[in-house]
């Protein structure tokens, strides 16, 4: 039996409340089907659902708020889900007009015992910290190694305490302030934990833009692709050759991601930004790559993400240099280890086999966790994608 | 196709990209993108509704003749007539 629990959308994220269910008990799911939406401090997710099997049970109701890690629904596997079919199926040939079979009661959440604090995961420092900001640790749900209770745990909890409104009332959403709360905890841990280091460097994007209004020249509008998805796809392939950049920090302890999935940063038209993730950019087509950036701005912009997107991402990239900025000195998402940011292309002069001449250059800076990498290895990927860059045709 | 129509129609793509921004306030002037924080993707979706509700495609060479209000009514009118 599979548990669909409630999923961590994000570094911050303590909690979320389910406010839709698209899968009903008796229901046949696949791995990637979404099965219900939650609400999170970013917006309303699509959840999708990582086995296949059939709906046993539900087990939070809509409106319900529970902390990450919460099993909201239990999934039947596959093979019992058959034969379970198959005897439904002589079930209905014996009584077809028998009327449809009840579905299983949905019953109050059921939440992961917490043992008592003496028996706590939990070390002496977020200890400590939940002593200073009034948490008791008996309440907080771990999410650290093997459900370990950590200084974040605690930080989110006073947070949720200090801001969660009361179980009755039931207060108007102002969802632009809770997304700048999000993203103000978010950025200040990453800020107080990660020892931020820079590089920057300038690219000549003259080859790569005479190539790309080429390309664009023979595709009808709905085809053609912008300069972001050459640059993500060139950073895409810049960490396979540096992989310590596409990794996470978490429980002191670093760990490599096998597949790059890009996190692109976009800006809403209320405010804020959400910076879900493009999966395996490494493997797309450029013109695959333009489809699904497209595709996911679109769908930021409507709320309407996945929640692998919202958890997937290994790095990000942010592009400010159509706000005009020439230089972006990013901070990194965590548990992230390294963000790439993207400067306005402009025209200056260039030296080109001893001449001077006009080239439109962008200007690339990776923000990168100390802890992880050394600027050795962030010059070596900064390197690779001016490299990359500078034989589009390849990318 | 009339000017009226075709400036109906751009104002009508254009309150779907930037779905907070008031028609009526929107000076023809001036650049639209500076005007309504329209970034390449939002520009990219705007020439594909445009598209698809006037059949005209508009090539990248083409795209600094559609900086303004007036200036995109100006390019689609005589694009229709084509």
């Amino acid at each position: 039996m599979a548990e669909f629990v409630m999923p961590k959308l994000g570094a911050d994220m303590s909690a979320g409340t389910l406010t839709a269910w698209r899968k009903q008990p008796g229901d046949t799911v696949h791995r990637g089907d979404i099965i219900a939406e939650v609400e999170t401090e970013k917006g309303n997710i699509d959840v999708e659902v990582f086995a296949d099997g059939v709906i046993e049970k539900i087990l939070i109701v809509p409106s319900e708020k529970v902390p990450v890690g919460t099993v909201m629904a239990l999934i039947r596997d596959d093979s019992a889900a058959q034969q379970t079919a198959a005897a439904s199926r002589d079930t209905h040939e014996l009584r077809p007009k028998l009327a449809s079979p009840e579905r299983p009661k949905i019953v109050t959440a059921r939440r992961t015992e917490q043992p008592a604090d003496r028996h706590l995961a939990i070390s002496p420092s977020a200890r400590r910290l939940a002593r200073e900001l009034g948490v008791d640790p008996a309440t907080v749900k771990g999410t650290g190694h093997g459900g370990a209770i950590t200084r974040e745990d605690i930080e989110q909890a006073a947070k949720t305490a200090t801001t969660a409104p009361p179980a009755t009332a039931a207060p108007p959403v102002d969802r632009a302030a809770r997304l700048r709360q999000t993203i103000a905890a978010t950025m200040s841990r990453s800020k107080r934990e990660i020892p931020h280091y820079y590089l920057s460097t300038t690219i000549d994007m003259h080859r790569a833009l005479e190539w790309l209004g080429e390309q664009n020249a023979s595709r009808p509008v709905a085809e053609r692709v912008l300069y972001g998805a050459l640059i993500l796809k060139a950073v895409s392939l810049g960490l396979r050759e540096v992989p310590a950049l596409n990794a996470t920090w978490q429980n002191n302890q670093v760990a490599l991601i096998d597949s790059i999935n890009v996190g692109v940063a976009i800006s809403l038209r209320q405010g804020g930004l959400v910076a879900p993730a493009l999966h395996d950019t490494d493997r797309l087509t450029l013109e695959e790559l333009m489809r699904r950036m497209r595709d996911l701005v679109n769908r930021t912009r409507s709320g309407s993400l996945r929640s692998s997107e919202m958890s997937d991402a290994t790095i990000t990239v942010t592009n400010l240099g159509e706000q005009g900025v020439e230089s972006v000195y990013a901070v990194i998402y965590p548990p992230q280890v390294a963000m790439v940011g993207v400067g306005k292309i402009v025209e200056r002069p260039w030296c080109v086999d001893g001449q001077i001449v006009p080239r439109r250059v962008v200007n690339l800076t990776l923000a990168a966790d100390h802890r992880v990498s050394d600027g050795h290895r962030g010059g070596v990927f900064l390197t690779a994608v001016d490299r990359l860059l500078q034989h589009p045709e390849k990318l | 196709m009339k000017r009226e129509q075709v400036r109906a129609t751009v104002l009508e793509v254009l309150s779907q990209i930037a779905p907070e921004a008031d028609p009526a306030t929107i000076d023809p002037g001036v650049n639209l993108r500076d005007q309504l924080d329209i970034d390449s993707m939002d520009f990219l979706n705007f020439l594909i509704a445009l598209d698809k509700q006037l059949h005209i495609d508009i090539p990248e060479r083409d795209y600094g003749q559609l900086g303004t209000l007036d200036a995109c009514v100006d390019y689609l009118a005589a694009r229709s007539t084509e």
